[in-house]
């Protein structure tokens, strides 16, 4: 996907992605409710926690029988990666303490890859901004549609969201955001060797920790100076 | 579990999540990076997002995902380098999926 050319490239950009995340949040609501959990679980963790990786693997530990400060700790280990991420658009959520608190909450990959996207601070903003937000909207009304549908399906909506590749939905968006990114060569030997050293680490760790080992392929990007200018890491073919 | 569990388990989770979330922007104020300093941080930010692709993709609670999964989300990045659409790239990854699993690939 090369990099939006107008504010309407960007926000088809914006809207497909919510498209792609809403059924990845109707196939968690489903799940959440087949496995057994009340339906104001999902929903309302949608609402305040709004991290589908850590909701997903926060669902699994409590079908399995985890208690709440063991199935606490998995999700917030799967969400140490926030910290660096908002970090990266720490200029962005720059203003108003309210508007900073709101914006901190859209903080997710998806706001964060699609922004560092962006050739320029005002291109960052809105596209944060604008995907932040309907992600949130999309992400709530999919979990609340996937738990009543989920309700109605029984046993046979975590079959059915299997049997129609849902799961393979949210790794196919996050890499679809970062493939401009990897087009440089020296972000792919961060990137790779990252991914290499987080699936070795996955054979031993908790979920969220090896994402954050990966962090050793940045060393790799230390040593080329021929990717040194600003801004262009994240946005791959930029003419 | 009980609701009081579930509330609590909830109420820890979202209260550890935003408070990541803004400790991270906060930093950023107190730190002002150098320009080669920014490029390194969006590397590592998009380091992360690629380790969450790769894990999500091959894994699942710590084993191997199969097989039809992680050929799905391929076909999806293959079709996002040649320039597809987004949504080209989500269908033909959850399709590709879904039809080996059809054919009784795991």
């Amino acid at each position: 996907m090369p990099a939006a050319r107008s504010d309407r490239d960007l926000l088809r950009d914006v809207a497909l992605v919510c498209a792609a995340d809403g059924v990845v949040a109707v196939a968690f609501g489903a799940l959440a409710v087949t496995v057994g959990l009340p339906a104001w679980v999902p929903v309302v963790m949608s609402v305040v926690v709004f991290a589908g990786g850590a909701q997903l693997l926060v669902v699994g530990l409590l079908a399995a029988g985890a208690g709440p400060v063991a199935a606490a700790l998995g999700g917030v280990l799967v969400n140490l990666r926030l910290l660096p991420l908002a970090f990266a658009v720490g200029d962005v959520l720059r203003g108003p303490a309210a508007r900073r608190l709101l914006g901190s909450h859209l903080v997710t990959d998806e706001s964060v890859a699609i922004a560092l996207a962006q050739p320029d601070d005002r291109r960052r903003r809105t596209a944060f901004w604008a995907m932040g937000l309907g992600l949130f909207v999309v992400w709530n009304l999919g979990v609340l549609l996937g738990t009543l549908g989920g309700r109605a399906l029984g046993d046979r909506a975590g079959e059915l969201s299997a049997a129609l590749g849902l799961d393979a939905a949210f790794p196919a968006v996050l890499l679809a955001l970062v493939v401009p990114a990897l087009r440089r060569p020296a972000v792919r030997r961060a990137a790779l060797a990252g991914a290499a050293v987080a699936l070795a680490a996955s054979t031993v760790l908790p979920p969220g920790l090896p994402v954050l080992l990966a962090l050793v392929g940045v060393l790799l990007a230390l040593r080329s100076p021929e990717d040194a200018r600003p801004g262009d890491a994240a946005r791959g073919d930029v003419p | 579990m009980s609701t009081a569990g579930l509330v609590a388990t909830l109420a820890a989770l979202a209260v550890g999540t935003f408070a990541l979330r803004v400790v991270g922007g906060l930093l950023r104020d107190r730190v002002d990076p150098s320009p080669r300093a920014l490029r390194l941080l969006e590397v590592a930010a998009v380091t992360v997002l690629t380790a969450l692709v790769a894990t999500s993709a091959l894994l699942e609670g710590g084993g191997p995902a199969g097989v039809a999964r992680p050929a799905g989300v391929a076909v999806g990045g293959l079709l996002a380098v040649r320039r597809a659409p987004f949504v080209v790239v989500v269908l033909a990854a959850a399709a590709t999926t879904a039809l080996l699993r059809l054919l009784g690939v795991p």
